[in-house]
């Protein structure tokens, strides 16, 4: 943990556009304070690089809070880099010494395609969603809050499911780029709510089905993708969805 | 087979033939342990043929034999097939990948060790199963049973083979290590109540099985049984 203005090297992936070939491209950063966040140094990069007339490095990036799943970076070769529990955005330069090397690249799967530099394409989640990771309800007043009543134990699960903010750190993390811990997320976190109930076998179907038309790979259950979670997403909701899975396929009546 | 839609050939569905042939396997292994532990009553290999005998004339257990090719096979193609499939799900290889961070070794090597106990299996196959089946055994011993055990004898003087047989159970040590619990996590049995036994059980099931394997031919080849 560095207290003073460091001096950094990074090695940071430059792509084109999807079609080009990219290379990791080293750059020098100096007097970075340690209490920027990892995007304000690479804000500050960017200036440095508008000011010199060169193309400034595209990220993604949103709210800054760790809470709406947009930054994306593969740094010293971990998912949102060397901190537990946390995003990219709120990784901070204290957690890295001067004279340090880092190695930031995209998000590597064949599901997510660079956009370029650092950026890519996550579509594939929006389309796993849109294939079932909703409920449908009628539209009118809201009814009263305790109409459905759920156990704490239930409640507190499906809460801690739907924490997943769709960043993608399981796929990039994964060794096998398996989407299993996103999808397994939104599964769960609607199966253990009564008002899952009614689509859950389609929903578990159609899910699925999406996650392996887009090329994820298939989960093999390192434990990686829970290790590296921002939201500390855990295996149990893969094991449940792997559960809702086999009820909907050899006992459920209902298929897609 | 077409009511159940795609439930084999989806991501979830080819894990479930792993995990479900990986646990018969497994409960081959205890079989097959127990058998060979029978040398252990230094007899000169009396009680290890009859043994032996028994597992070669059992029409239950000969019965068993086609299930556990059929079986080793579905886990070995399906095997292949996954470490192929998971390759081509991320084309382009990360420059630094730090995968000790977060997961074990030899969770990321399944295919890996289970390539090298094929190759193991190839030459326990073809020193042993193939002679007790179909070319003879050579000798009987004085119950009249075939004498497998002399075959053993014979074959762990060779002490490059004890090595492969040693480093073939560490091997298999390794990818029980995984396995074991991976099966019941796939086969969504994964529960407060249950995991940790599982996994507790899982991991000194991973150890002695291979271990009492292994152990065999080091105590041949050392002639402390014979």
């Amino acid at each position: 943990m560095s207290t003073g203005n460091m001096n950094l090297t990074l090695k940071i992936w430059r792509q084109k556009n999807n079609k080009a070939k990219g290379g990791l491209v080293d750059y020098k950063i100096s007097e970075v304070s340690p209490d920027m966040s990892f995007l304000e140094m690479f804000d500050v990069l960017n200036e440095d690089l508008v000011a010199k007339g060169e193309e400034p490095v595209v990220f993604d990036h949103d709210c800054r809070e760790g809470i709406c799943g947009a930054c994306s970076m593969f740094i010293d070769g971990r998912p949102h880099g060397p901190k537990e529990g946390i995003t990219t955005c709120q990784l901070h330069m204290r957690s890295f010494n001067d004279g340090d090397t880092i190695v930031v690249e995209p998000w590597r799967a064949k599901a997510f395609p660079v956009i370029k530099d650092l950026m890519v394409d996550r579509t594939a989640f929006d389309r796993i969603i849109a294939s079932g990771g909703f409920i449908s309800v009628n539209t009118g007043n809201a009814q009263d809050a305790n109409n459905l009543p759920i156990p704490k134990v239930q409640a507190d699960s499906a809460f801690e499911a739907a924490a997943c903010i769709g960043c993608g750190a399981c796929v990039a993390t994964c060794k096998n780029a398996s989407a299993m811990l996103f999808v397994s997320a939104k599964v769960s976190q609607l199966a253990q709510l009564p008002q899952g109930q009614p689509e859950r076998y389609r929903r578990v179907q159609s899910m699925v089905a999406q996650m392996d038309a887009e090329g994820f790979g298939n989960c093999t259950n390192t434990g990686a993708c829970e290790a590296e979670c921002p939201k500390g997403i855990s295996l149990e909701n893969i094991a449940r969805m792997n559960r809702d899975f086999y009820s909907a396929k050899f006992v459920s009546e209902e298929s897609i | 087979m077409a009511s159940f839609g795609n439930a084999f050939s989806s991501s979830i569905g080819k894990k479930l033939i792993m995990g479900i042939t990986g646990l018969f396997l497994i409960s081959f292994l205890v079989v097959h342990c127990f058998i060979n532990a029978l040398i252990i009553v230094n007899d000169g290999g009396l009680t290890f043929n009859m043994g032996a005998h028994f597992m070669g004339t059992n029409w239950i257990i000969r019965a068993m034999e086609v299930v556990l090719f059929a079986g080793l096979l579905a886990h070995i193609v399906q095997g292949f097939r996954l470490v192929f499939q998971n390759r081509a799900a991320r084309p382009e290889r990360y420059a630094v990948n730090n995968g000790s961070a977060n997961s074990k070794w030899y969770s990321r090597s399944m295919g890996l060790l289970g390539t090298l106990l094929l190759i193991f299996l190839i030459v326990h196959v073809s020193k042993f199963w193939v002679m007790s089946r179909f070319t003879g055994i050579p000798t009987v011993d004085a119950n009249g049973n075939h004498d497998l055990f002399a075959v053993m004898v014979e074959t762990f003087k060779d002490p490059l083979l004890v090595l492969l047989y040693v480093l073939a159970m560490v091997s298999l040590a390794y990818h029980l290590l995984h396995g074991f619990s991976s099966a019941f996590q796939t086969l969504g049995w994964n529960h407060k109540k249950y995991t940790p036994l599982i996994k507790g059980f899982g991991f000194w099931f991973s150890i002695i099985i291979p271990l009492l394997f292994a152990l065999m031919p080091i105590v041949m080849y050392l002639g402390c049984i014979k």
